[in-house]
């Protein structure tokens, strides 16, 4: 099951950039939410904050409250126990290439010393069958590199390596941006599975991606969040002028 | 073509085509699909002009000539590897024969070296060689590992540079000067406190026992080992440089800890690389001379003593090339310089080999 996220006074900085502008939000557990705007604006940089990734950059800086369900990340925990709570799929597939499908998808396990053979096994074969990717890989789970499957197969493997550690929520930043439309597709059914059980935040360009996938959306520009509102409403009647234009197109 | 305002229909499907040819507004609110009936391309405007950039792009030909040539010109300098190595080959086999004819085989496997009586077998030097070279890795790998696991991950931005210069200038050092320094610095310390603590803890495994002068085969491993170290880590931190930033982050989206992630990241992606920077670092020990000669005391002997003087089949030609004085000594330097070859191919060969066993099963590529 997944947690909600309280996000309050969220400021980030790249250097003396000011990126992050006092972003207030509250994200609902067990729902997908999807965060559109123009490039530059701050999507990546806020999911990032989610799960202290923002600070593995040197010049790189946040303050505010964030909580997960009721800790404090930034307050009550190190980054490394909100990573292990947090699971996070990147724009392009990052699979481990030395490592097999297998050994990819449990990495996340390994790392922390989890030993059990068939806890493993298990984990392994759910979690690949959670990414829609069992059937294709289920032959040759040792025998691959993960770096040998196709775009899209790699994006899933990604996928399947966050989900196995069972984190509460899950962060996707533009997670089919690199993909084929039929890739797409599969990962956005994936998602609209995955968010029953997972907290899921899905930062993507593609605004009917949001809308097929989506309960609620958030619409960032310049470092601040204009709007944030239940997809239909974003999508039909948006409150601010600044959402319609950039929904209907006139500018971005 | 000047269109002010770029249009992106909000729900244009992931792949279709839009065309940014056509600069009406009234185009937003239609499907993407209906934009790219009225693309032309993008010639049919310009055809009519001379262009000076299709002119010369067509009058360039073909290029085949120059193409053939380039090859050809590259395929000789590979050749030239080829006959490099095997002139070498030939020369060290053609001056040895007198001694290849006496003690065939023998000549690799026996410890006699006995100028005076004409008896020479390579043993003792082979095993200097080895066992000198062996131990510079033991001591060297870990430390140049460090280096540049510090350097690339851990380093403070301002240190970088200072550490990676330094780095460098140690492997621009002839090696006569390290010789010297070994001498005069590295012996005494060897002989008189190095060498004993050695001896009092770890005296049991009889690797430490004997006369210590300080000159030995430690000494001469660990001046190796301080000459290898520049290759190795500054090798090794290219290769983890080359790693991209995205398996850092894969890893640490996981929940690592720093070291986990450089073990799992940065570590693991470079094995291979890393194996290849060894190996350089090896051949360069295998074939050092001069700072060797210095201070391994020169006694052919196989000794179960780290303390106890020994040679490398290297420093003895240098250091006995000038007095071989009859043509059978002569020619069992040469062949023991045949031997530093074969030595040197046997031991990259079974660096391959156990590289090969390493990652046959697991997939393996270095980035």
């Amino acid at each position: 099951m997944g947690v909600g996220i309280l996000v309050e006074h969220l400021n980030a900085w790249y250097g003396t950039t000011h990126t992050l502008q006092d972003i207030n939000l509250h994200i609902p557990a067990n729902h997908a939410t999807a965060l559109i705007g123009p490039s530059g604006c701050g999507k990546s940089t806020f999911v990032r904050c989610l799960n202290r990734m923002h600070e593995t950059n040197p010049i790189a800086r946040a303050e505010g409250t964030v909580k997960m369900g009721d800790v404090d990340i930034y307050k009550d925990a190190s980054p490394v126990e909100i990573r292990r709570r947090v699971g996070m799929v990147f724009q392009r597939p990052n699979p481990f290439p030395t490592m097999s499908i297998y050994d990819n998808v449990i990495s996340g396990l390994k790392l922390n010393g989890f030993r059990n053979r068939r806890v493993l096994d298990e984990t392994v074969e759910r979690s690949l069958k959670s990414a829609a990717l069992w059937d294709e890989v289920k032959d040759d789970l040792k025998k691959k590199s993960g770096a040998s499957l196709s775009g899209g197969q790699q994006q899933r493997m990604c996928i399947a390596r966050a989900i196995a550690v069972d984190p509460e929520v899950l962060l996707m930043d533009e997670p089919a941006s690199a993909l084929d439309p039929v890739s797409t597709s599969k990962i956005e059914d994936l998602i609209f599975q995955l968010k029953s059980q997972y907290t899921i935040v899905i930062v993507t360009h593609n605004m009917q991606q949001a809308a097929r996938v989506a309960e609620n959306t958030g619409f960032f520009l310049n470092g601040k969040m204009v709007e944030f509102d239940s997809t239909h409403k974003i999508f039909t009647n948006p409150s601010d002028k600044r959402t319609e234009d950039y929904i209907t197109g006139r500018f971005g | 073509m000047s269109s002010s305002r770029m249009i992106i229909p909000g729900e244009s499907p992931s792949g279709s085509p839009t065309s940014p040819k056509s600069g009406t507004s009234s185009a937003a609110a239609a499907p993407a699909v209906a934009l790219s009936m009225d693309t032309a391309p993008v010639s049919s405007e310009r055809s009519s002009a001379p262009s000076v950039i299709r002119d010369f792009l067509r009058g360039r030909g073909s290029g085949n000539v120059a193409d053939k040539s380039f090859a050809a010109i590259m395929l000789l300098c590979a050749c030239s590897i080829f006959a490099i190595v095997l002139f070498i080959l030939f020369i060290l086999v053609a001056r040895s024969k007198l001694t290849l004819a006496q003690f065939g085989l023998t000549f690799f496997s026996t410890s006699a070296w006995d100028p005076v009586s004409g008896n020479f077998g390579a043993l003792p030097f082979i095993y200097g060689t080895l066992m000198t070279s062996l131990l510079a890795l033991l001591m060297a790998v870990p430390l140049a590992l460090g280096v540049a696991v510090f350097v690339t991950e851990l380093c403070p931005r301002q240190l970088r540079a200072p550490i990676s210069f330094l780095t460098e200038l140690l492997a621009a050092i002839p090696s006569v000067v390290y010789g010297l320094w070994a001498v005069f610095v590295l012996v005494p310390i060897m002989r008189d406190q190095l060498g004993p603590a050695l001896a009092r803890y770890f005296g049991w495994t009889q690797l430490f026992g004997g006369a210590n002068f300080g000159m030995g085969l430690l000494t001469a491993s660990m001046i190796l080992a301080i000459m290898i170290l520049p290759i190795i880590s500054s090798l090794t931190r290219d290769i983890m440089r080359a790693v991209p930033d995205s398996q850092r982050e894969a890893v640490l989206a996981l929940g690592a800890t720093r070291w986990e992630m450089i073990r799992t990241g940065v570590l693991r992606n470079s094995r291979i690389g890393i194996v290849g920077a060894v190996m350089l670092g090896l051949g360069r020990a295998l074939g050092e001379t001069m700072a060797v000669t210095m201070v391994i005391g020169n006694h052919p002997s196989i000794s179960r003593s780290l303390f106890a003087p020994a040679n490398t089949l290297a420093s003895v030609i240098a250091g006995e090339f000038s007095e071989a004085t009859d043509d059978t000594y002569l020619s069992a330097l040469i062949e023991i310089g045949l031997a530093l070859f074969l030595v040197t191919i046997v031991v990259n060969a079974v660096a391959r080999l156990m590289v090969w066993a390493v990652t046959r099963g697991a997939p393996a590529r270095s980035i």
